[in-house]
């Protein structure tokens, strides 16, 4: 099962613990254009909540989301 | 007599268009200073977006939350900042913060419990200290040395506390590089403004 997202950057941050996939995902959003599409890809559970918290207080977009395999999959779109 | 009527007819459209634009603009003036204003009484007086943490103890499994916090605060778009204090200053010396060590004692959280009067016994620091970094290493948490350059480079503020400094005898060539040196009131006057403060 794949997103139907366009996805302009991908980044995996499979194996990495907090606060690693937030600080990585911040550095990507930095490089990128608004409205571009970041997929990043997280084995840590306690991604689910840090990244819902993450796109909340920086006002960047959670387009989708896809679990499985013990494998997180965020696509984030970068705004403003 | 038509055409006299037609002009009247556009003059009268036209000063009540410019009236109802100047009350509209109006309207729409007062609506955006209340909505600044109530959004501005929402938060308090002079606080920013900023956490102000200190950094008091030297050990191992008490140098990330402060290191971990910071940086996660950073990536969220908040202004951070560390005071390393006391045994908190051994973090940010760049001669000891790569053998930062873990006691056993007074520790009823180790992984296997080790008993004080064992924790006392030669050794049993570096033992707890070595099983740490094993745990660490599983989960691939990065080192006390790699937290500091990602602090840096995500523009925390760290502040060295120059009375420990003179209490312990270190120098700032001892400190890594990027660091500031202040005293209490420098860091209350960060903190002053700051939505969160904690103490670790």
């Amino acid at each position: 099962m794949s997103s139907q997202v366009h996805v302009d950057e991908e980044i995996d941050c499979r194996g990495l613990s907090c606060p690693l996939p937030i600080i990585k995902t911040k550095k990507a959003i930095d490089g990128m254009q608004a409205g571009q599409v970041l997929k990043m890809l997280a084995t840590d559970p306690g991604s689910i909540n840090d990244m819902a918290a993450w796109v909340s207080k920086t006002g960047n977009e959670m387009v989708d989301r896809e679990e499985g395999e013990g494998i997180y999959t965020y696509y984030i779109r970068k705004v403003g | 007599m038509g055409a006299t009527e037609k002009d009247i007819d556009a003059i009268v459209e036209e000063r009540v268009q410019a009236v109802l634009d100047r009350k509209l603009d109006a309207l729409v003036d007062e609506r955006v200073a209340r909505a600044l204003a109530e959004h501005e009484a929402r938060q308090a007086p002079g606080q920013l977006d900023r956490i102000a943490i200190v950094a008091s103890k030297g050990s191992l499994d008490m140098a990330y939350p402060p290191l971990i916090l910071a940086t996660t605060a950073a990536a969220m778009g908040m202004e951070a900042g560390i005071f390393f204090t006391f045994y908190g200053l051994d973090i940010i010396n760049k001669k000891k913060n790569r053998s930062l060590g873990v006691p056993p004692v007074g520790n009823p959280a180790m992984p296997v419990p080790v008993p004080n009067i064992i924790g006392m016994l030669p050794g049993m620091t570096s033992a707890a200290t070595m099983m740490m970094k094993n745990w660490m290493g599983r989960v691939k948490l990065q080192s006390v040395p790699e937290f500091l350059d990602m602090a840096l480079d995500l523009d925390v503020k760290l502040i060295g506390c120059q009375m420990t400094m003179d209490v312990m005898g270190t120098r700032q060539s001892d400190l890594i590089d990027g660091v500031q040196i202040g005293g209490a009131a420098t860091f209350l006057e960060f903190s002053s403004k700051a939505k969160t403060s904690l103490f670790v």
